[in-house]
């Protein structure tokens, strides 16, 4: 019998997929959205629309809240570590959390190396904007990746561009000749031996989620149909103004992502969604994606 | 031979890949009208919450049973297992209860205690199954009707009765086919 295997860490992602993975910051929070049908959690003190109006450092949120929303509901639970600390990916491995984000929504702890992921027994999820940052996190030991998008912003421009990104390249790798495959490796600044997987396998080797802007259940739809695996809703959901029906309604909308009909049919009568900020409106430096390598 | 797959969420793709590997055709079902003509389906694993919810919110709950009581054979893979069972230990989550067994979620704990092991499955032959626990449940209880056909750590984790079959570990991740095998050996000429 062997735990946190690459199979386990890896199978729980693929258990998800098709999914909705809502940010939470309480108990209660966590109930509307187990009840809404999402496949898990998100634990934070804070949604990142509200990390970006407060500026200053964010952090790996306080272990009670974490412990608080594990024991309200019977889905997995996923907390924040910040990019290169190890030591909050510790604690967190320690509170039993079932999966830790290595976010750029948090502020990094280091600006030069990421977490070494294999060390863990818990799987981790990294953002990526392409298909050389995602191989970069899955080397490193990311059983899972997802877009970063830009989060917070209720946007999904960013996430299009990411996913468009990172499908694009896929299929680039997919057509070379086996010979191009270690000067593309060097290009892409991405391990040869996951560039080489990719070209076999004609995607990511690993579960591949969108995240950062996902506002609607058309913006969760719209991800689904450019190819990802499931989709993270950050602000989205509780930022709105109807949140138990917005997040069913997105759960909805990732499982039935190619019927139209049905597309049309949840998304009526929502409320309000979350207030959108123009990527141009944020100076490059308050960008979260540039966070990270 | 065309087996139904419950795409509504969870590991989908990966039963369609094993299904294909053993021969047969496989359609996702997402709506009541895709149940038609299958020879079988198989539940995945996934959230049991997410799937229970969608099931009843798309109207799926109810013909699933009945193809079922017509005698459609039904795997269920982990989440699968806990649709299939009539007791969930300590919820009232919707399932479709059409197993006479009583199970507990998340019973080996949290992601960090997720595991690999070999399983011995005697109907399978002598050569242990690699078995791939994910938050996995276990069958707590069986009725009269319901056959054991392997358990780890003397907790049931693959059972059958009739043509329904569940296990609570992942064969869909594994390139083991021989459980898919298995359970296509239990599907009859017979259109749904």
């Amino acid at each position: 019998m062997e735990k946190g295997t690459w199979t386990v860490k890896k199978g729980l992602a693929e258990m998800l997929k098709g999914g909705v993975i809502m940010d939470v910051t309480t108990p209660e929070q966590a109930k509307i959205a187990e009840e809404a049908g999402a496949c898990a959690v998100m634990a934070l003190e804070r949604v990142p629309a509200d990390i970006r109006a407060a500026g200053g450092v964010a952090r790996m949120a306080d272990p009670t809240v974490i412990e608080r929303i594990m024991d309200a509901v019977t889905i997995p639970v996923m907390a924040k570590a910040r990019i290169g600390h190890f030591v909050e990916a510790q604690v967190l491995q320690a509170l039993g959390v079932d999966y830790i984000d290595e976010s750029e929504v948090l502020t990094p702890a280091d600006e030069e190396f990421h977490i070494n992921k294999h060390e863990f027994k818990v799987p981790f999820v990294c953002g990526a904007r392409n298909l050389g940052e995602a191989l970069r996190r899955i080397g490193e030991g990311a059983a899972m990746i997802r877009t970063k998008g830009e989060p917070g912003t209720g946007n999904v421009v960013e996430a299009v561009r990411h996913m468009r990104k990172v499908m694009g390249e896929i299929r680039y790798i997919q057509n070379l000749p086996e010979e191009e495959l270690m000067t593309a490796a060097k290009k892409m600044a991405a391990p040869y031996d996951l560039v080489v997987k990719v070209a076999e396998l004609g995607r990511l080797p690993v579960v591949n989620f969108a995240a950062g802007g996902i506002a609607t259940p058309a913006d969760a739809a719209l991800m689904m149909q450019l190819g990802c695996d499931g989709i993270f809703v950050g602000s989205g959901i509780f930022k709105s103004k109807d949140p138990v029906a917005r997040a069913k309604a997105i759960v909805a909308a990732t499982t039935h992502y190619n019927d139209p009909k049905i597309l049309a049919e949840i998304s009526r009568d929502l409320g309000e969604a979350m207030p959108g900020i123009e990527i141009s409106a944020i100076a490059p430096e308050e960008r979260m994606q540039e966070r990270g390598w | 031979m065309l087996v139904g797959v419950l795409a509504l969420q969870g590991a989908f793709i990966e039963h369609e890949k094993s299904l294909r590997a053993c021969g047969a055709e496989t359609r996702q079902v997402r709506l009541p009208g895709q149940l038609k003509d299958l020879d079988a389906l198989v539940i995945p694993g996934g959230e049991s919450t997410t799937m229970g919810k969608l099931l009843i919110d798309y109207q799926l709950l109810e013909p699933i049973k009945e193809l079922a009581q017509n005698g459609m054979p039904i795997f269920g893979t982990c989440a699968g297992l806990i649709m299939l069972s009539k007791d969930v230990v300590g919820s009232k989550q919707p399932t479709l209860g059409l197993m006479d067994t009583s199970v507990q979620r998340n019973a080996f704990g949290r992601q960090v205690d997720s595991f690999e092991t070999a399983v011995s499955i005697p109907v399978l032959g002598g050569k242990s199954y690699p078995a791939v626990f994910i938050r996995a449940p276990y069958i707590q209880s069986v009725g009269p009707g319901v056959e054991v056909l392997a358990a780890y750590d003397e907790k049931i984790v693959l059972a059958r009765q009739g043509s329904l079959l569940a296990a609570a570990f992942h064969p869909e991740l594994t390139d083991d086919l021989r459980l898919h095998q298995y359970f296509l050996s239990l599907v009859s000429t017979k259109k749904f």
